[in-house]
C-alpha cells in the first residue's frame, strides 16, 4: 500500500481505500408480531366489540406490520370499569411497598426483554435502532425503576401534607416515543396508587401491547393497567368517560386544546404535554464543535419527532458564518436510512401523513425565498417515508418555519446580536417547552436561563432526559410536569 | 504567539466525551471490517522504546514489520477468496541510537524509519541537546522524527518558546516528517490539548501525536477527537492537511476500528491513509492479524501462532 515517491516521501498507491460502513442490520427474529392484535382489558387480550381492525404500517417500508383492534366507546367503557374495579378492590388496598414491588418487577422484565422491545419499536415507529436500544427502552425501564422507589415514600414527597391516589387515570400518548411515553404515564400513575386505561397512538400500538405482556409476566393484578388501541375517537371516548378521574395527554396542541375544553366543566384533573418550538441559543464564547453536536442532536434526534426538539437555532452574529459552515460539514456525515441498521443516525418519518406535513412546511419555507440547505451526499431509500435533514438559514421570526412546529428534521437558523435580543427571540413563540444555552461562561448561562420561558432548559447539552427531572411546558406547550417529585403531584390528591 | 495573544478555543469535556463515545457505537461488519483491519495494519508505527533496547531487539522488530504473518499462516490464508496480501506496517519507531540498525534491517523496503528525538520522553535537556538529538537521527537515515513539546514551557504560559522549538526542529528535520508529541497526559485539560495542537499546527508539524506512551493516560478517544478537530479547523483555514497519531493504549482491533470511524467522520476520506493517520502501537498489530484471520476463516487461530515481536 505504501510507496515512496521521487522525493522519498510516502505516497499511497492508486487503490485508494474505500472505508465505509457495510450494512449492519439488527435481526428481527427476536420479535413475534401477531397478525391480529387485541385490546388488553382486565388482564386479558380481548377482541374489540366493534370487531373493527386497522393496519399498523412499518414506515421504513410502507408495508403493513399488523392489524390492531379499534376500541369503540363500549370497549373503552369496559376498560374503565375494569380499571375502577381493580382500583377499589386491589390496587388502592395495596401498600406502597407492594406496589413498588410490581413496578420493580416490570422494570426488570423490560430490561430483560430490552432487545425485543427495541426491535419492535424501531419496526413500528421507524426510529433508528441505536436510539430505541440506547435511549427509548433504557429510559422507559428507568421510569419504572424510579417510580418503584417512590411508591412507598409518597408521604415524604410533600412534607407536612397527606397524599391519596386519584382513582382511574385515562392516558393518551403520541407516536414519537411510544414505549417511553407509556412508561412516563403508567409508572407514576401506578406508583401513586391509581389504575390506568392507556390509549397508544394508532400509528404505534405494538410496544404498548408488548408491555401488556410484560405486565402479565410480572403478575400485575387484572385491570390495573388496560390498553385500548384506536385513533382519535377512541381517545375522545376515554378522556370524556365520566368515571375517569385524571386525564394525561401528550400530543399535538390542537388535540390538547380540545381535551382542555372537553374537561373544563368536569372534576377531572388534567395534565397536557403538547408541542414546542424550542430555541437553541449559541453564544460566541461557546465550545463551537460541541454546540454543533448539540444542535445536531437537538433537531435530528428521532427525525425531529420530538416535542422539545431544538428547532430554532439562534446563533450570535459574530460566529454565525463559522457555525453554519461547521453545521453543514457535520450534517454531511449523518447517515439516513434503514432504521434497523445499527449505523443509521436518522430513520424513517413515522407516517405518510407526517411526511406530507413536513414537506408542505419545507415547501412553504422555500417559497418564501429562504436560504435552504441539505447535504448533497445523502440519498434517501426508495421505499418507505424519509425526509432529508435540512435547515433554513437567515430566518426571520415571522417566517412560518420559525413559528410552526414542523416535527421533522428541519432546523430554522436566525442570528442575534446581544443576550437581550437572544432572550427576546427565544421567548417570541406561542410555545415554551425547552431551550438550550451554549456558552462557556457560567454566569451568562444563569442570567439567560432565568429569563427564558421554557419548562426545561439545558446548558451546554440538549435532549437529556432523566426520570428524576420534571418535564413539561409553558403556554401552548401545556401544563403539569412529568418525572421527578413534581410529576407525582399530577397523580395525587395533596392535602 | 504569547500568553496575551494566544487564542484559546473552548472545549466542552462532556460534549467531547459524548461524541467520542458515539463512535464506539458504530457497528463495523463484513467487508468494512476487513477493509478497516487491513487499513489499520498499514497505519501501525511498530514501536520499541525501552532503556533495554538492543540491536537484536530492534532487528527482530524490523523482521516483524516486514513480515507480520508467519509464512505458514500466510499460505493457509491465501486459499480464502477474500484474501489480499497483508500490508506492511507504516514505520518502525526507535530511539536515535537504534536508527542505524533499523535502517540496515529495513533496507529495500518502504517501511519508514521513525525516531523519537528531542530527549524523548521528558524533553528536559537544553535546546542544543535536543537539536543534536534530531540532527543525529536524521543524518543516520530517520525519515520521520517524533519530537516532544516543551510541556514545562507550555504549562508556564511560554507559548512562544513551545512554538519556536517546534519550528526549529522542523527546520532541522529537512525532508524528514515531523510528528509533534503533545504528551496530553501531562496537559491536564482538553482546552490545553486544543491549544497545544493549534500551536504545533501553526509551528509546522506534519503530524500531531498524543503521547509518548510513558505517561498515563496516553491516547484516549476524547483527546484524539479534540486534536482531529484542531486539524480539521486548520485545514479549513489554510488548506494544509496535517496528520494525526494517537499513541499508547490502543491495544485491540476493535479500538482501532473505532478510531478509524472517528477519523473518517471527523476529517473524511483523505485522512484514511498511512500518510495522514498512524497508530503508535505494537500490541495492536497481533490483534489486527488475529481478527483478519477470523474474518476470513470464521474461527480464531491458536494465539501463539503470531510472534510477539
Amino acid at each position: 500500500m505504501l510507496d515512496k515517491n521521487d522525493s522519498g516521501q510516502l505516497s499511497v498507491d492508486a487503490k485508494k481505500t474505500e472505508f465505509d460502513y457495510a450494512p449492519s442490520i439488527e435481526s428481527t427474529k427476536i420479535v413475534n408480531i401477531k397478525k391480529k392484535n387485541h385490546l388488553y382489558i382486565n388482564g386479558k387480550f380481548v377482541e374489540p366489540e366493534s370487531n373493527k381492525f386497522f393496519k399498523s404500517i412499518n414506515p421504513a417500508t410502507g408495508e403493513p406490520l399488523a392489524e390492531i383492534a379499534e376500541a369503540s366507546a363500549q370497549d373503552v367503557d369496559h376498560a374503565v370499569r375494569a380499571a375502577r374495579e381493580a382500583y377499589s378492590k386491589t390496587w388502592s388496598k395495596f401498600s406502597g411497598k407492594e406496589r413498588g414491588r410490581y413496578l420493580f418487577r416490570i422494570a426488570r422484565i423490560m430490561q430483560e426483554r430490552a432487545r425485543e422491545l427495541a426491535v419492535l419499536e424501531t419496526m413500528d415507529n421507524g426510529k433508528p435502532i441505536k436510539e430505541s436500544r440506547d435511549v427509548d427502552i433504557p429510559l422507559a425501564a428507568a421510569h419504572f425503576f424510579y417510580h418503584a422507589g417512590w411508591a412507598d415514600k409518597l408521604e415524604y414527597a410533600f412534607p407536612g401534607k397527606s397524599v391519596t391516589s386519584l382513582g382511574v387515570a385515562g392516558q393518551v400518548i403520541p407516536w414519537n416515543f411510544p414505549l417511553m411515553m407509556a412508561a412516563w404515564k403508567i409508572a407514576p400513575a401506578l406508583a401513586c396508587g391509581n389504575t390506568v386505561v392507556l390509549k397508544p397512538a394508532e400509528q404505534t400500538s405494538l410496544s404498548a401491547l408488548l408491555l401488556a405482556e410484560i405486565f402479565e409476566e410480572a403478575g400485575l393484578p387484572p385491570g390495573v393497567v388496560n390498553i385500548v388501541t384506536g385513533a382519535g375517537e377512541t381517545g375522545a371516548a376515554l378522556v370524556s368517560h365520566p368515571d375517569v378521574n385524571k386525564v394525561a395527554f401528550t400530543g399535538s396542541t390542537d388535540i390538547g386544546k380540545k381535551i382542555a375544553l372537553n374537561l373544563a366543566s368536569t372534576h377531572k384533573k388534567l395534565t397536557l404535554e403538547l408541542g414546542g418550538k424550542s430555541a437553541h441559543i449559541v453564544f460566541e464564547d461557546a465550545a463551537i464543535d460541541q454546540a454543533v453536536e448539540g444542535v445536531i442532536n437537538g433537531i435530528f434526534f428521532n427525525q425531529g419527532h420530538v416535542c422539545c426538539a431544538g428547532s430554532r437555532l439562534l446563533v450570535e452574529e459574530s460566529i454565525a458564518k463559522t457555525f453554519v459552515e461547521k453545521l453543514k460539514y457535520r450534517m454531511g456525515s449523518l447517515r439516513v436510512g434503514d432504521p434497523l441498521d445499527k449505523n443509521t443516525d436518522i430513520g424513517a418519518i413515522n407516517s405518510l401523513e407526517q411526511l406530507s406535513t413536513i414537506e408542505a412546511l419545507v415547501e412553504d419555507g422555500k417559497k418564501q425565498g429562504l436560504e435552504f440547505f441539505t447535504p448533497e451526499n445523502i440519498t434517501l431509500p426508495k421505499k418507505g417515508y424519509f425526509h432529508r435533514p435540512c435547515f433554513f438559514n437567515n430566518v426571520a421570526s415571522s417566517n412560518s418555519v420559525c413559528r410552526l412546529e414542523i416535527f421533522g428534521p428541519v432546523l430554522s437558523i436566525s442570528t442575534f446580536r446581544t443576550p437581550q435580543e437572544a432572550i427576546l427571540k427565544a421567548n417570541d413563540t406561542q410555545y415554551g417547552l425547552a431551550a438550550g444555552i451554549w456558552s462557556e461562561k457560567g454566569s451568562k448561562i444563569h442570567q439567560v436561563a432565568s429569563q427564558l420561558k421554557a419548562g426545561v432548559i439545558w446548558a451546554n447539552t440538549y435532549n437529556k432526559f432523566d426520570p428524576t427531572s420534571p418535564f413539561g411546558g409553558y403556554f401552548e406547550s401545556g401544563f403539569g410536569r412529568e418525572g421527578g417529585r413534581h410529576g407525582l403531584f399530577s397523580y395525587l390528591e395533596v392535602r | 504567539m504569547d500568553r496575551d495573544s494566544v487564542i484559546r478555543v473552548p472545549v466542552d469535556e462532556v460534549g467531547i466525551n459524548e461524541r467520542a463515545n458515539s463512535f464506539t457505537k458504530r457497528s463495523i461488519k463484513a467487508d468494512s471490517k476487513l477493509e478497516a483491519l487491513y487499513l489499520a495494519i498499514s497505519m501501525v508505527d511498530l514501536t520499541t522504546l525501552e532503556g533495554a533496547d538492543t540491536e537484536n531487539k530492534v532487528k527482530q522488530l524490523c523482521q516483524k514489520a516486514m513480515e507480520p504473518v508467519p509464512r505458514m499462516v500466510f499460505q493457509e490464508l491465501a486459499k480464502f477468496p477474500r484474501f489480499r496480501p497483508i500490508p506492511q506496517v507504516a514505520a518502525v519507531c526507535v530511539y536515535p541510537a537504534m536508527v542505524p540498525t533499523a535502517v540496515k534491517s529495513l533496507k529495500g523496503t518502504n517501511i519508514q524509519i521513525a525516531s523519537v528525538a528531542t530527549s524523548f520522553p521528558s524533553g528536559q535537556v537544553p535546546l542544543n541537546a535536543k537539536t543534536d538529538d534530531v540532527k543525529y537521527a536524521v543524518s543516520e537515515g530517520a525519515t520521520e522524527i517524533d519530537m516532544v513539546i516543551n510541556r514545562g514551557a507550555f504549562l508556564s504560559g511560554n507559548y512562544n518558546q513551545v512554538s519556536d522549538e517546534i519550528s526549529l526542529i522542523k527546520e532541522i528535520c529537512g525532508p524528514a516528517h515531523l510528528k509533534v508529541i503533545l504528551e496530553t497526559g501531562e496537559l491536564g485539560t482538553l482546552e490545553n490539548v486544543r491549544l497545544a495542537s493549534d500551536i504545533a499546527l501553526l509551528a509546522g508539524a506534519d503530524f500531531i501525536k498524543t503521547s509518548t506512551g510513558k505517561i498515563q493516560p496516553a491516547a484516549t478517544m476524547p483527546v484524539t477527537l479534540v486534536m482531529l478537530q484542531a486539524i480539521r479547523d486548520y485545514y479549513q483555514k489554510t488548506g494544509k492537511k496535517i496528520g494525526m497519531k494517537p499513541a499508547g493504549g490502543i491495544r485491540t482491533a476493535k479500538q482501532a476500528v473505532h478510531y478509524l470511524c472517528m477519523v473518517s467522520e471527523t476529517l473524511g476520506r483523505d485522512w484514511m491513509s498511512p500518510l495522514m493517520f498512524r497508530f503508535g502501537a505494537s500490541v495492536l498489530l497481533n490483534d489486527l492479524l488475529k481478527q483478519i484471520y477470523k474474518e476470513m476463516t470464521g474461527r480464531y487461530f491458536y494465539d501463539k501462532v503470531f510472534s510477539l515481536d
